[in-house]
């Protein structure tokens, strides 16, 4: 078994190396391989990403708090104080094998020390500050590498299901008029297959894994901040989000929220009685009530006035100038992916396609389809920008584009979103504009490339959407070479995060 | 670089009873030998370091270290007690007492000793060594021999 380990303690000089020797002595002992970083006062060399991410289990053994521990995020853990590996090293190694075997991280009795004991050294404190951006691209990135999985499933089964059943289904499912067909929603799940067929299933089973990607986004970003405490706070962060309809971008402030909550309450000094309840029931319980009233009367207000600002806005523009309105429409489908604004934008879509106007539709759905397939390209054409989970989402995200679920390109926004926004603004709003230039039509809703048959002008549509793509890769490749020093932190970060995904 | 330990920072006949003034008097040593320039800023730093969480671990062993604005070289003083005094640790008082200086801005090769020294603490072998050893001589030769490997 290989085992990474890290020691440390408050003067840096004595137990830090004592537990590091007393570990290596014990895991030789039982056979095992281990490296130990000792972050002490002689300088800690970090075990190289390649060897944490061929660990199979990661000890901590450590009074203050271990720096840059996102590197070994998703790894079974053994969290506990410097003493005992001195005093039990082999105890623990056997508790790094346990850990191992169940694949999960093990609270051991001593987990609440760190976090209700002894705060950070001061010196780690001003570390903190200084990287304080490469951090922020850490925690985003840790929720990002356990949100993409979700992508990927629910996004995949969606668009087959679109495959197998037609983009219908969707209706079928959720009720709703397709191509002037009007669907009853299935009322009860247990006539879901009778009504809507495996299609049908699929697709039920693919929204459902889809609206986890806002709260697991939110949660594993709370997560990578304050630890376990700070999970369910980000999580219920990210179910409010969806509740009050904030999209990822709600999810991704919920998330930081909670963790930045959590981390605030650890700072403070408790008696020693009280400490143990901390990361157990007190952070928890505050922290979700805080954020959790945070996201739904100072977040969720807002975004409700925003959206009927926005609509009655639309409704002005229409019958202005078409072009405009295709730019408009891109940019607001582009900008949060799923989110409030790009919900005004589709509402819309859907209110002209009822009303008779084809045009809006068409626009509002390429727009749709660029984000996800522009990243895709890019992923392929500079490889390099981008880290293996971003990569790995960019194969699932030809599909998601193609079947114009522009939620796939939320990971890569999520983990850059100044960069890559705007890059997916430009794209969209350009093949907004040429599709409203073109005079495309849609008279489907959705299902972007499989419904090209309902498409008005499909080839000069499919041209529109390709130019947007091409657009939007050239933008992102632009922006993301502008800030390329910070991408290789970033990748390690993320390669030890996603190790086991 | 002087030596880590010197005969003049063993006392193998430790009489204090209690941690402080246990501490103190092989503080003391330190001060004669012109390791320790300030007796009382020395104290508070280890004792600082104590307060945060007792330095004892089992197998009677108390480890009272800390970096000191005090300290001018990196620096070891051993006491051996044989009635023991309470370390903090579960299983019982402390019989050997290490403790360890370090200057406040020393850099890396300095530590890098402190940090051998602390390793070879761990090692059962070290340790029974220490508890048998006849005179101050034979620990400071036991010492050299362990961590410098001299």
């Amino acid at each position: 078994m290989k085992i990474v380990a890290v020691t440390s303690c408050p003067t840096g000089i004595a137990h830090t190396y004592m537990a590091a020797e007393a570990l290596e002595q014990a895991a030789k002992a039982a056979g095992h391989d281990i490296q130990v970083e000792t972050q002490g006062a002689a300088g800690a060399e970090a075990i190289p990403a390649e060897a944490i991410a061929a660990a199979d289990a990661v000890v901590f053994a450590a009074d203050v708090e271990v720096r840059d521990r996102e590197r070994f995020a998703g790894k079974p853990l053994v969290q506990t104080s410097v003493k005992r590996a001195i005093n039990d090293a082999p105890g623990l190694i056997g508790e790094a094998e346990a850990a191992a075997r169940s694949g999960v991280a093990t609270p051991t009795a001593d987990a609440a020390a760190p976090a209700g004991g002894a705060g950070p050294a001061p010196a780690t404190k001003v570390d903190q500050q200084a990287h304080l951006g490469t951090r922020l691209r850490q925690w985003l990135m840790t929720g990002v590498s356990y949100m993409i999985p979700f992508v990927a499933a629910g996004g995949i089964l969606i668009a087959l299901a679109f495959l197998l059943g037609g983009p219908e289904v969707a209706n079928k499912v959720n009720g709703g008029t397709f191509a002037g067909v009007e669907y009853p929603p299935v009322e009860d799940l247990s006539d879901l297959l009778v009504q809507a067929g495996y299609a049908g299933l699929m697709f039920k089973i693919g929204a459902v894994a889809f609206s986890m990607l806002v709260p697991i986004l939110a949660g594993f970003i709370a997560y990578a901040m304050g630890d376990r405490p700070a999970l369910v706070a980000g999580i219920v962060a990210g179910l409010l989000a969806n509740e009050i309809g904030a999209g990822f971008l709600g999810g991704l402030a919920g998330g930081l929220l909670a963790g930045a909550t959590v981390m605030a309450i650890k700072r403070i000094k408790v008696p020693r009685g009280v400490a143990g309840v901390m990361p157990v029931v007190v952070i928890p319980l505050v922290s979700t009530l805080v954020v959790g009233a945070l996201m739904l009367v100072v977040i969720g207000q807002p975004i409700a006035a925003l959206q009927s600002g926005l609509t009655d806005w639309l409704d002005g523009l229409s019958g202005s100038n078409a072009i405009l309105l295709g730019i408009i429409l891109g940019l607001m489908m582009a900008f949060d992916m799923g989110g409030p604004v790009n919900k005004v934008a589709y509402a819309f879509g859907i209110g002209a396609l009822a009303s008779g106007n084809l045009k809006v539709m068409a626009a509002v759905m390429a727009a749709g389809m660029t984000p996800p397939l522009g990243l895709a390209l890019a992923t392929v054409v500079r490889k390099n920008l981008f880290t293996k989970a971003e990569r790995q989402a960019g194969e699932a995200a030809w599909l998601l584009g193609a079947s114009f679920i522009t939620e796939g390109a939320i990971p890569f926004a999520a983990g850059d979103p100044l960069r890559v926004i705007p890059s997916l603004m430009v794209g969209s709003a350009l093949t907004g504009a040429l599709v409203m230039g073109f005079g495309n039509t849609s008279r489907a809703p959705h299902g972007g490339i499989w419904v090209v048959g309902l498409i008005g002008k499909p080839v000069l549509y499919i041209i529109a959407i390709l130019i947007g793509t091409v657009v939007t890769a050239a933008s992102v490749v632009v922006l993301k070479s502008a800030g390329r020093g910070e991408v290789e932190t970033e990748t390690a970060a993320t390669r030890a995060a996603t190790a086991t995904s | 670089m002087a030596d880590l330990i010197t005969p003049d920072l063993v006392d193998l006949e430790l009489s204090a009873t209690e941690r402080g003034q246990a501490t103190r008097s092989l503080a003391e040593r330190l001060q004669a030998a012109g390791r320790v320039t300030d007796l009382e800023v020395f104290m508070a730093d280890v004792r600082a370091r104590e307060a945060q969480m007792p330095t004892g671990i089992e197998g009677g062993i108390g480890i009272p270290h800390c970096r000191s604005e005090s300290v001018t070289e990196p620096t070891l003083a051993f006491g051996r007690s044989a009635q023991g005094i309470d370390w903090g640790a579960a299983d019982g008082p402390a019989h050997l007492i290490f403790l360890i200086g370090a200057p406040a801005g020393g850099g890396a090769e300095h530590m890098t000793i402190l940090a051998s020294l602390a390793r070879r603490l761990i090692h059962a072998s070290f340790r029974e060594a220490l508890r048998e050893a006849p005179n101050p001589e034979a620990v400071v030769t036991l010492v050299k021999k362990e961590v410098l490997g001299q």
